[in-house]
């Protein structure tokens, strides 16, 4: 009786192998532990080894060839025996279709390319539908009984979650990972963490598509004491002009703290640090912010990488730096691709406030109006004061009204009491 | 709570029901004089005399049918095995009588009668002496298959398995009989069908009875160092199964490791597995996974044979993988 040769997970990690090799031909005699082919693993290049004695009677699977462990890769039996079954029945599954990466893997890759702006250039160019996470055998989604019980009574599509069982098997662990999407989870080391679309995100989705277009917008507004930021601004470029420091570059302006300020408030809500993938939502962990900056015909949105880790004065001076090469027309793809979030300002004008229009696939646009002093009532007492108007302009396929408004109250806070930011 | 052996505990309970009911008596090999080959009826002859505690011939299958015939004429016969692999020449009157009168004359004539004796693998006892049968009896409709783990259970067990109207296979752990547990006196009774949760824990079920409980438990306390919570259920009887138990465990832990000192092949866990994917399939996180006797007959090199056992270590292990960590 013939045998089937699958690929086998030859590192405890290994979800798919590479047939790097055969080492034995079509119509070879193979003894039990005789190696048939080199497979290369995530970490190695291995040996598959005969489970079976015989003859290998077929090759399934050519040299170069990606496949998910368990797969056949070929076959093993009596010469001349009939295995068009054997063959058959792994048909849909089989042979040369090279499995997509699950999305944790790719997420790896994109952490350890070398720059931050190749890694969300590289993100960047694969737009839209991200590849089927879960390899699956002829398109069945293997899970235990009870993750699909489970992702049911949730409306989680297991075809969108990656399994960590035995060949892809979907376990209730591997849903609560799914459905535990908090801002504050934080897979180490990946710069983003993509999560398929549940149930209730996809009618949200759909509907309000019907509604008001293909970006379903709205808008959030709120108006922002500026005084503490406007004391701390002056100190800084006083403090940076006595040490000799005042050139114009070094000089921080209300938007360099803004853009500040979103990068540090994304962070604690990745909710809003998103991008609408179709089938999905990638919350990033990086925050990198697009900038608007307009010029002569036109406008476009250079992109400040990483910067909730930059220092206000680091972010001003690429912020220059950024502008005037875009001015310039010098702005390479990497430098205005891979945005997460866009800020645009329109203070400079003395628009009090307006609203922007999103930046696909980011989610959300912060639309900043200018700084104006006016009459407020404070502690009861009419004071004139600083104050600044913001409007986030929101994707509610991504983003509900609670999610945005609880990013611009952090926002906010930030803002007037710029100590909240450390 | 007075401390008895599990010895000492059947016993009581043998020596409870002879002066409770007249009509019960011990017959097999040894039981007498030699006060029992594992000291179970020790002072019985005495104290009931020759009628009710009878010495026999080294005829399993004749005594066996002695008893049956006793049992459908109204009294409620003990019938000792000196082991349950000597049983195997008496099996037809087991499996063939005393399983089917009931059926076969349409309810007039019951067999209240009750096998016992030690079951399961000793120390180097060789193959011939080292089996464990349940699920071949637990496989005749007619008969229920009654295995306790603890002095407690041996007692509580065997008088509601006396009292019981229907043919009983009692089989004794040989290797627990020395182990020592509270004991309630006088009218303690342990229905038969209902398991007992031993321990707690919400990761894994680990379904055991008679040696295995104490495998179990101690298998449970080594993943409790590791952080694994692991509950123990001592199923008690092998058939009727006490499913409510069973599922109500599974519906907590989502994952089960059955632990049986028997062969693998149609064992009594084969059953419950079958019983546990129909009735809660959708709590499954893991396949059912058994920790079983090798399926080979038992070596005698005490090595070999210590390979053949199922022990805590393969207990941890099996947990490890319904939990996916191994």
């Amino acid at each position: 009786m013939a045998t089937k040769v699958l690929m086998e997970a030859l590192s405890p990690t290994m979800e798919e192998g590479r047939l790097v090799e055969w080492k034995k031909a079509e119509g070879a005699a193979v003894k039990v532990g005789e190696i048939l082919a080199e497979v290369e693993t995530d970490k190695a290049v291995m040996d598959l080894q005969a489970r079976a004695e015989g003859v290998l009677l077929k090759q399934a699977i050519t040299p170069g060839t990606t496949v998910p462990v368990g797969q056949l890769v070929g076959v093993i039996g009596s010469a001349g025996e009939d295995i068009a079954g054997l063959l058959g029945a792994s048909a849909a599954g089989s042979a040369g279709v090279p499995a997509p990466p699950p999305a944790s893997a790719q997420a790896r890759t994109a952490a350890v390319a070398t720059t931050p702006g190749a890694t969300a250039a590289a993100a960047a160019a694969t737009p839209a539908p991200g590849p089927a996470p879960t390899p699956t055998a002829g398109g069945r989604v293997k899970a235990s009984p009870l993750a699909r019980r489970m992702a049911a009574d949730r409306g989680v599509d297991l075809a969108g979650v990656q399994g960590s069982g035995p060949e892809g098997r979907i376990v209730v662990r591997d849903l609560s990972t799914g459905a535990r999407v908090t801002p504050g989870l934080r897979a180490e080391g990946e710069a983003f963490i993509e999560v398929p679309l549940s149930q209730i995100r996809k009618t949200i989705a759909k509907r309000l598509t019907q509604s008001i277009g293909p970006v379903p917008t709205f808008y959030l507004t709120t108006e922002i004491d500026m005084e503490r930021v406007a004391e701390a601004r002056e100190a800084l470029n006083q403090s940076a002009q006595r040490g000799g420091a005042g050139e114009e570059a070094a000089k921080v302006s209300f938007n360099d703290i803004v853009l500040k300020a979103t990068a540090m408030a994304l962070r604690q809500h990745a909710r809003c640090n998103a991008w609408w993938q179709d089938d999905r939502i990638r919350y990033w962990n990086e925050v990198h912010l697009s900038v608007a900056v307009a010029i002569e015909d036109g406008l476009i949105t250079p992109v400040v990488r990483h910067a909730d880790q930059k220092t206000l004065r680091e972010i001003a001076v690429e912020v220059r730096s950024l502008a005037t090469r875009a001015r310039e027309r010098r702005l390479t793809p990497d430098q205005y691709t891979g945005g997460t979030f866009s800020v645009s300002n329109l203070g400079m004008f003395e628009i009090d406030q307006f609203t922007a229009v999103i930046n696909p696939p980011e989610a959300g646009i912060l639309a900043v109006g200018s700084v104006q002093a006016k009459p407020v009532a404070v502690e009861g007492r009419v004071e004139v004061r600083r104050r600044m108007r913001v409007t986030m302009s929101c994707d509610h396929r991504v983003i509900d009204g609670a999610t945005g408004a609880g990013f611009l109250r952090t926002l906010k806070g930030m803002l007037e009491n710029p100590l909240a930011m450390l | 709570m007075p401390t008895l052996t599990y010895r000492d505990a059947l016993n009581q309970a043998l020596r409870e029901e002879m002066a409770r009911d007249p009509d019960v008596f011990l017959m097999g090999e040894e039981v007498g004089v030699y006060q029992g080959a594992y000291k179970v009826s020790r002072g019985l002859l005495e104290e009931f005399g020759p009628t009710r505690v009878v010495d026999t011939p080294i005829t399993e299958l004749g005594f066996a049918g002695v008893g049956v015939g006793a049992a459908m004429v109204g009294l409620r016969p003990i019938i000792e095995f000196m082991t349950w692999n000597f049983a195997l020449l008496a099996i037809d009157q087991i499996v063939n009588s005393a399983a089917k009168m009931r059926y076969m004359s349409n309810g007039q004539v019951g067999v209240p009668i009750v096998f016992r004796g030690p079951a399961g693998a000793a120390l180097q006892l060789g193959a011939q002496h080292s089996q464990s049968f349940e699920a071949m009896y637990a496989h005749i409709p007619g008969l229920k298959v009654v295995m306790p783990a603890t002095p407690a259970d041996a007692k509580g067990l065997l008088k509601s398995a006396i009292r019981d109207d229907d043919p009983i296979v009692f089989m004794e752990g040989e290797m627990l009989y020395n182990t020592k547990g509270e004991v309630p006196d006088g009218e303690h009774l342990v229905p038969i069908g209902v398991a007992d949760i031993k321990r707690a824990g919400n990761q894994v079920s680990l379904f055991c009875y008679s040696k295995t409980v104490s495998l179990a438990l101690k298998a449970a306390e080594q993943l409790d160092a590791e952080g694994i919570s692991a509950e123990v259920i001592d199923l008690r009887t092998i058939r009727p199964l006490d499913l409510e138990t069973v599922f109500g465990s599974v519906s907590r832990t989502h994952r089960a490791v059955i632990v049986e000192e028997g062969w693998p092949f149609a064992g009594a866990g084969a059953q419950l597995v079958d019983e546990i994917q129909r009735g809660v399939f959708d709590e499954l996180d893991a396949p059912i996974l058994r920790v079983t006797g090798a399926d080979v007959p038992m070596p005698y090199n005490k090595h070999l044979e210590k390979a053949a056992k199922v022990s805590p270590e393969k207990v941890v292990l099996a947990v490890k993988r319904v939990l996916y960590l191994e």
